[in-house]
């Protein structure tokens, strides 16, 4: 916490987070859907999609054999096309970061690991700073962990504040994604505030979902976050990373979000260090898409491997 | 290719920050095919339901702004065309239109609406490709809004006793209608679906520079068995639409365009029975203070004053920003001008197309050359621009004053000039502070604020926590400079009927 405080000198009065108006907000989104993004600048804007995904698997019956097959098929997404990027990381339980630490090897691929009781994040603070050691002891290069959103309704904004940075302190040098559950917040001014709240406790990214509550990810709550980082960047020159999760399984939608981080955030943040996807599904779309563009043939679901 | 983790530099000092928008990862073209675009290497003259040659033998040419190349040329209607339409139209008025059953009238501009439903794509096309706007808004706004408007009048040309309980109704006669080049099919739609419901009949004429979506139009309208002349199209300039507008026969005037034309008319029909509505000019008040949702303020700015690049009489091109955000929000307009696309305007991706015309170009550019010369710092997008055919970087001028003529006069073009203020009552007074009073927005969270500024502005129409949203069933029009007389709506209507008590 003491580092934030040195970054921004003085922290702003949370309740006072700038509003958003939603019709507004939910306007200038779809705007970015009427992109036109063909040929080139589609199978290029593909492949960074790819190289942006946290491909995930967060299941109460993940084993070493479901990890070890994911790890596989991150770092060899699709053999029969040449030249194709790896994802941007594996997405695990605490459990599970051994097993694909160990298979990814020094891949470059990382290991984000949730944590702090995901998802529901009810947990005492000494249990979700131990979940977090944890995931990084394991070898974790990132972690995901996710607000309290009961504390956060009950308007106690210093209590998210300070588990935030605590937690961040426990990551030591693992980034920090802080899940904001938007599904859970109700309102965009609210998902403002909880973006500023974040990135002001020292998140190193934003994460809209855990995936496991509707609605995840849309590109209304996206671009809020977007705007957030964007404020945040002005006034204190930090950089901040995004990641959309949930709800995000095909090409096209991936492209669209690819346009609006073009046009919020610009060239600094065209790349995973900055943005990723949380997805499970999203990879083998995108995989299609790109046998299509390179062969003019779109492929059964048969030829891609599922995990 | 893994993750791409750099070092941590420190933080650059904030005044230095600035967001780089030219990404390695760029749009290709996307062009819209021409294709669909069925234009005739001439046309004539649309007068009592066939296509007849001007009395003169003369044409002119119809130009692309984004190529300067020749796309079509139309026939010049001189005193005798005028003469033969307005024939045409009273004929048709005395003999059918008038005297057909209400639901026989809706059935035919139902059917017309039906037609620019059918053929938008090829509409669109010619749009952008006459007037050099951007093929996302002739494909998304103007021709499903022109469609609409002949839905929603269509509707309530059997239903007028309902419009207006109590009184008789009846239709003046002929309607002699001169449109701008801004919203070319939208605006003959806004002119001719009223007048039809309420029984009139209509002599048309489009702007030189952007005639042929009208003559599409009148292609759809010959398509579509409508009696013969009750819409007659007539194309040429300025002194053409005087002709119309000093004919004796004609009962109705409607004119959209410059405030400085609409004197002229409203002179030369003074002492006449015809009856006038005029839709002029406008240099509207864009407001934002301190407590609004600040991001969409911006993006309800940039809408406001570059949509269609500006050539807009309702555009926003005054935006009074609370001095506590100022700083903020103009920064936010400088990183959000640099992410508009400008250029070929069929290219599904641009946001801004070509200036409408050379004359309307140098207009554009004189004013800027006012701007910085009356002090106020300029700042435009540094996007590259063709190197043929008439263009305008979106350009905002901070640091201005109320004394300046770029905040007085109107530029219609993709300018905007940014003016501060400290209390409501003082922006009040500034944004009324006009000959015009077309439009105005309102930029709050607080709702009573809301009530208040819509209650005291002196303009037609005013957006709160929005901009330039129109739909066929809500009135426009202007206070002072900006005209009289409202479109849409019941109130568009009203214009079109003579009222009696029963």
């Amino acid at each position: 916490m003491a580092r934030t405080l040195t970054i921004t000198n003085k922290l702003p009065d949370f309740s006072l987070t700038p509003r958003i108006d939603q019709v507004g907000a939910e306007e200038r989104a779809a705007r970015f859907t009427t992109r036109s993004i063909k040929k080139e600048s589609k199978l290029n804007g593909l492949k960074l999609v790819l190289n942006m995904i946290d491909l995930t698997t967060l299941e109460g019956k993940d084993t070493t054999g479901k990890v070890k097959q994911l790890c596989y098929k991150a770092l060899h997404l699709h053999d029969a096309v040449p030249g194709l990027p790896t994802v941007a990381a594996i997405c695990v339980y605490p459990s599970m970061v051994k097993v694909a630490r160990k298979a990814l090897g020094d891949s470059g691929v990382k290991v984000a690991s949730v944590a702090t009781a995901f998802p529901s994040g009810q947990a005492p603070r000494d249990v979700k700073i131990r979940d977090t050691k944890y995931a990084v002891e394991q070898g974790a290069d990132e972690v995901d962990m996710v607000i309290s959103r009961g504390k956060f309704h009950e308007g106690e904004y210093n209590f998210v504040f300070d588990e935030i940075a605590a937690v961040k302190q426990a990551c030591g040098n693992a980034r920090l994604k802080v899940i904001l559950e938007t599904g859970e917040l109700g309102t965009f001014d609210k998902i403002r505030r909880a973006s500023d709240i974040a990135m002001y406790a020292g998140a190193d990214f934003i994460k809209t979902s855990t995936g496991k509550i509707q609605p995840a990810a849309t590109m209304p709550v996206t671009l809020v976050m977007l705007e957030a980082i964007r404020d945040f960047y002005y006034n204190t020159g930090k950089m901040v990373g995004m990641k959309p999760a949930g709800g995000i399984s095909k090409s096209k939608l991936a492209l669209h979000y690819l346009v609006m981080l073009k046009e919020v955030l610009g060239e600094a943040w065209m790349n995973n260090e900055w943005f990723r996807f949380g997805a499970s599904s999203l990879a083998n779309d995108v995989l299609m898409q790109i046998v299509k563009e390179q062969t003019g043939i779109y492929q059964s679901a048969n030829y891609f491997s599922v995990d | 290719m893994a993750t791409t983790r750099t070092k941590k530099k420190s933080p650059p000092r904030s005044n230095t920050i600035k967001l780089k928008f030219d990404t390695s990862w760029s749009y290709a073209p996307a062009p819209e095919s021409r294709s669909a675009a069925n234009i005739a290497n001439r046309y004539d003259l649309f007068i009592n339901g066939s296509w007849q040659k001007p009395a003169s033998g003369k044409y002119f040419d119809s130009i692309n702004p984004a190529t300067e190349e020749k796309i079509s040329e139309v026939a010049l209607a001189d005193q005798a065309d005028v003469d033969k339409a307005v024939r045409a139209a009273r004929n048709a008025y005395e003999k059918t239109w008038s005297k057909m059953h209400p639901r026989e009238r809706a059935k035919y501009i139902f059917r017309i609406a039906r037609m620019i439903q059918e053929k938008a794509r090829e509409l669109a096309v010619i749009e952008s490709l006459d007037g050099g706007k951007p093929i996302r808004e002739s494909r998304d706004f103007d021709i499903p809004v022109a469609a609409n408007h002949f839905f929603y009048y269509a509707g309530w040309a059997d239903k007028l006793e309902y419009a207006f309980p109590n009184r008789n109704t009846s239709s003046l006669g002929v309607a002699g209608q001169i449109i701008p080049w801004n919203f070319p099919l939208l605006m003959a739609a806004w002119k001719i679906a009223p007048a039809l419901a309420t029984g009139n009949t209509v002599v048309l004429k489009p702007a030189e520079t952007t005639p042929l979506t009208a003559l599409k139009l009148a292609e759809i309208i010959q398509e579509s068995g409508l009696p013969e002349g009750v819409v007659n199209i007539i194309t040429g300039a300025g002194d053409t639409g005087a002709m119309l507008v000093n004919h004796r026969d004609i009962n109705k005037i409607a004119f959209t365009g410059s405030t400085e034309v609409g004197k002229i008319i409203q002179k030369s029909v003074a002492g006449t029975d015809k009856k006038l509505t005029l839709e002029l000019g406008g240099k509207a008040a864009n407001i934002i203070f301190e407590d609004a949702p600040i991001d969409q303020a911006v993006e309800g700015v940039i809408n406001g004053i570059y949509f269609n690049q500006g050539h807009v009489c309702c555009a926003g091109s005054r935006l009074y920003v609370q001095e506590s955000v100022a700083k903020q929000v103009i920064r936010k307009l400088r990183d959000r001008i640099e992410t508009l696309i400008v250029g070929d305007p069929l290219d599904k991706n641009t946001d801004i197309g070509a200036i409408n015309s050379r004359q309307q170009l140098q207009t554009i550019n004189k004013y800027i050359q006012i701007g910085k010369k009356e002090g106020a710092e300029m700042y435009e997008s540094s996007c590259p621009l063709p190197s043929k055919g008439f263009w305008c970087r979106p350009t905002l001028f901070t640091n201005v004053a109320q004394s300046n003529r770029i905040a007085q006069e109107e530029i219609f073009g993709p300018v905007l000039s940014i003016l501060t203020f400290r209390t409501d009552d003082e922006v009040i007074e500034k944004a009324n502070n006009s000959p015009y009073g077309l439009s105005a927005g309102v930029w709050t969270d607080k709702g009573s604020k809301i009530f208040n500024l819509t209650r005291r502005l002196r303009a037609g129409v005013i957006w709160a926590n929005t901009f330039n949203k129109f739909d066929p069933s809500s009135p426009f029009g202007g206070y002072k400079e900006s005209g009289y007389g409202r479109e849409g709506g019941l109130h568009g209507l009203l214009p079109y009927l003579n009222l009696s008590t029963k």
